[in-house]
């Protein structure tokens, strides 16, 4: 068996738990369409959510840079000041939260992915939804009772299948800003804890950066100082 | 001939180029049994870009189902391990 032929079946089983307990045929149409409106009202959670999710780590990121250009400063300040050992850990530091911002980079990018198809997903949705309702009225009005079997055989499946597509559509994007948004928590929380604010906000760098700043005026006084002596 | 891509909507193909469909098909299947992931990434997304060079985009006002179904293009290897275990792409 093929690969797409195991794709089918695995659409089939979404759309028979979104067509079943259905029996009186006309009941079915308007069932279906209440499903359908549903539905909607779940894609346009679901984009909103990925479009948190995406804001939260375009934040994240925004506060990464702020680190990594406070951090490159105090390697140019340590640098002016003589001290190299500690522009190298300026910039230690520097590397590891450029690693941190590449992986940001890309579940950024990831979720603007996911959020361009749910949004262009709603639309066909819409599409459908609205071209179903007028359908559905047609074959209330139509047709004969056999004929009208058919029509809503045919148009029922078509749609449910459509939306098996968006339902999983969503569960796939809730379950990719869930895990993004428990790995995000886990930056934030290493932000907070100062895990990462001893790279980067690093007291400690700050207080040896002051220090050497505070020797090589001081340095700098004596030696204006001897040359005015030698006078 | 309609094909849907999951999470991208469906395509109408000409019943003769099935054969390009099904090849690249094929070859997925043996990808996924002989756990071969840098292979398997390559064909599905070769298999995507296939059909939306070849299809044409059906008009979302058209309802009907699909002969074909194609998963979506982020889906993991292990995604389409499990479909072939018959677990199915999620859960319930």
């Amino acid at each position: 068996m093929g690969f797409l032929d195991r794709m089918s079946t695995v659409v089939q089983a979404k759309m028979n738990k979104i067509m079943d307990k259905i029996e009186d045929p006309r009941e079915t149409l308007d069932l279906s369409y209440e499903k359908q409106l549903q539905l909607l009202q779940n894609v346009k959670r679901g984009v909103a959510e990925v479009t948190t999710s995406k804001k939260r780590l375009e934040l994240q990121k925004a506060k990464l840079q702020m680190s990594l250009d406070k951090l490159d400063g105090q390697a140019k300040e340590a640098l002016q000041a003589g001290r190299e050992d500690l522009a190298r850990r300026a910039l230690e530091s520097k590397a590891a939260l450029q690693a941190q911002s590449a992986t940001l980079d890309q579940q950024i990018a990831d979720l603007n992915d996911q959020q361009q198809k749910l949004i262009a997903a709603e639309s066909r949705l819409a599409t459908k939804v609205e071209s179903f309702r007028t359908k559905k009225e047609t074959i209330k009005a139509q047709y004969s009772a056999a004929d009208a079997q058919v029509k809503i055989t045919e148009s029922v499946t078509g749609i449910s299948e459509e939306m098996a597509d968006v339902g999983m559509a969503v569960q796939r994007a809730e379950e990719k800003t869930e895990n993004m948004k428990a790995r995000s928590a886990a930056l934030d929380e290493l932000l907070e804890a100062g895990t990462l604010t001893d790279y980067s906000g690093s007291d400690d760098l700050d207080r040896e950066l002051a220090k050497a700043k505070a020797s090589s005026s001081v340095n700098d006084m004596l030696a204006k100082m001897k040359e005015e002596m030698k006078k | 001939m309609i094909i849907r891509i999951l999470g991208e909507g469906q395509f109408r193909l000409d019943d003769s180029l099935l054969d390009r469909v099904n090849k690249i098909d094929n070859q997925i299947v043996n990808h996924v049994s002989q756990g071969n992931k840098v292979e398997y990434a390559k064909d599905l997304a070769n298999l995507i870009s296939t059909v939306k060079e070849l299809a044409e985009p059906l008009d979302p006002v058209e309802i009907m189902p699909s002969d074909i179904i194609i998963p979506p293009s982020d889906m993991s290897f292990e995604e389409a391990r499990k479909v072939f275990c018959g677990e199915g792409l999620i859960k319930g």
